[in-house]
């Protein structure tokens, strides 16, 4: 997808929060990426050390937390686990299911000094 | 936040304002990788930097702390978006942003559009490509005004981008502002522009499949629109397999069948125009007092 982009955003929310947050350096960042989100994790942990060189997160380890798609399946009535958009629910088949978890492109938390 | 995708260093550039006189607003952000954007107008996507066990910082404070900081990593995008569609939600504007892959026939599609709109209200047009004001000459030949963002690098338009073609194009009350996006299935599905409804254009000459391959995109879309219709007696397309594909990634999307060359299905996809413009209206938000 566009995960230089993403780590360009990244780099940018973790320069704001040490100047706010009074930190010079990054030992760990936390993500949590969505099954859903469009996000290739092997791509975005190799734009993520391109991005970081020369600031505040050079050196930080990158955690990554992947969180599960979830849906509503209209016809079982129930929230169900999918890995994909075209999906269907596990239970019935139906391709009628909202997602409705997943998608998260978040900070979690940061390690500094 | 200027979008920079898979590479280092790219400009994005609003350029040719809607009159035609030459006077260039080049946005040219030349860059690093890293940098901040220093803008003058408001910030949008605020973060709550109080939510985290060293909740007050303190000046020369050096031991390893962590930081929650649970913020969305398109914030800053989302903070744009939202103001653009405040200001829509304000003046009435209905906001199409059209997504395609290159040569889906999106330009012709909104050519044909525009000239079978044309008397009925105003409509503007903000056209992204990478490069060139080619997309922009060919919608002001129809009368609509238009203005060309080039994203440089960059693969998609972006919230920030959009806002400031919408000062420079000042579209009036009332109207349609179609966006016709950099043609790419991927990236612009994660970035909201403020629009009311993403349009997914695919023509028959790609392949059926396209939902599958490319879902965030067609998840994302509240309307698609099957393009090239009048080439189908030469090709092996399926457009129910098509469309049945486009409804296993989005059940709620709705689909047309057009030809912006014959004009064949048109009078569908203008009579949803005009549905979701009269929606954009009701929903008129009131001014806000001064």
């Amino acid at each position: 997808m566009h995960e230089m982009a993403i780590c360009e955003n990244i780099r940018v929310l973790i320069e704001e929060q040490a100047r706010v947050q009074n930190f010079s350096r990054v030992e760990r960042v936390c993500l949590e990426i969505g099954a859903l989100s469009g996000v290739e994790v092997e791509a975005l942990r190799f734009g993520f050390d391109v991005v970081m060189r020369g600031g505040v997160a050079a050196d930080a380890r990158l955690e990554i937390v992947e969180t599960a798609g979830t849906a509503w399946c209209l016809p079982c009535a129930m929230t169900v686990t999918i890995g994909r958009r075209y999906d269907p629910c596990p239970h019935c088949g139906s391709h009628q299911v909202q997602v409705t978890g997943g998608e998260e492109m978040k900070i979690r938390e940061l390690e500094v000094t | 936040m200027c979008t920079v995708c898979g590479c280092g260093d790219g400009g994005a550039k609003v350029e040719a304002d809607a009159h035609g006189h030459d006077h260039h607003h080049g946005h040219d952000h030349g860059h690093e990788h890293g940098h901040h954007h220093h803008h003058h107008h408001g910030e949008g996507g605020a973060l709550d930097y109080g939510a985290g066990p060293a909740g007050t910082s303190v000046p020369g404070m050096s031991q390893a702390r962590l930081i929650q900081i649970e913020a969305d990593i398109l914030g800053k995008n989302n903070g744009y978006a939202a103001a653009n569609r405040a200001r829509f939600a304000q003046a009435g504007i209905l906001a199409l942003n059209l997504v395609s892959s290159p040569g889906s026939g999106k330009t012709t599609l909104l050519c044909r559009t525009l000239r079978m709109l044309a008397g009925e209200f105003p409509s503007a047009v903000i056209e992204g490509d990478q490069q060139t004001s080619a997309d922009a000459d060919r919608i002001r030949a129809t009368g609509a005004p238009a203005i060309q963002i080039n994203t440089g690098k960059g693969c998609h338009l972006d919230g920030h981008m959009v806002g400031h073609a919408v000062d420079h194009l000042d579209p009036a009350d009332g109207s349609v502002l179609f966006i016709e996006n950099v043609g790419n299935l991927v990236c612009p599905a994660a970035f909201d522009l403020g629009e009311a409804h993403k349009v997914a254009i695919l023509s028959v000459t790609e392949g059926e499949d396209k939902p599958l391959k490319y879902p965030d995109m067609f998840a994302a879309a509240d309307l698609v629109l099957i393009n090239k219709t009048d080439l189908l007696p030469h090709l092996d397309f399926d457009v129910e397999l098509a469309m049945a594909n486009a409804r296993k990634v989005n059940h709620k999307v709705r689909l047309l069948q057009v030809s912006a060359r014959t004009g064949e299905g048109m009078a569908a996809w203008l009579d949803w125009i005009r549905g979701a413009r009269l929606m954009a209206l009701s929903g008129r938000t009131p001014q806000a007092a001064e």
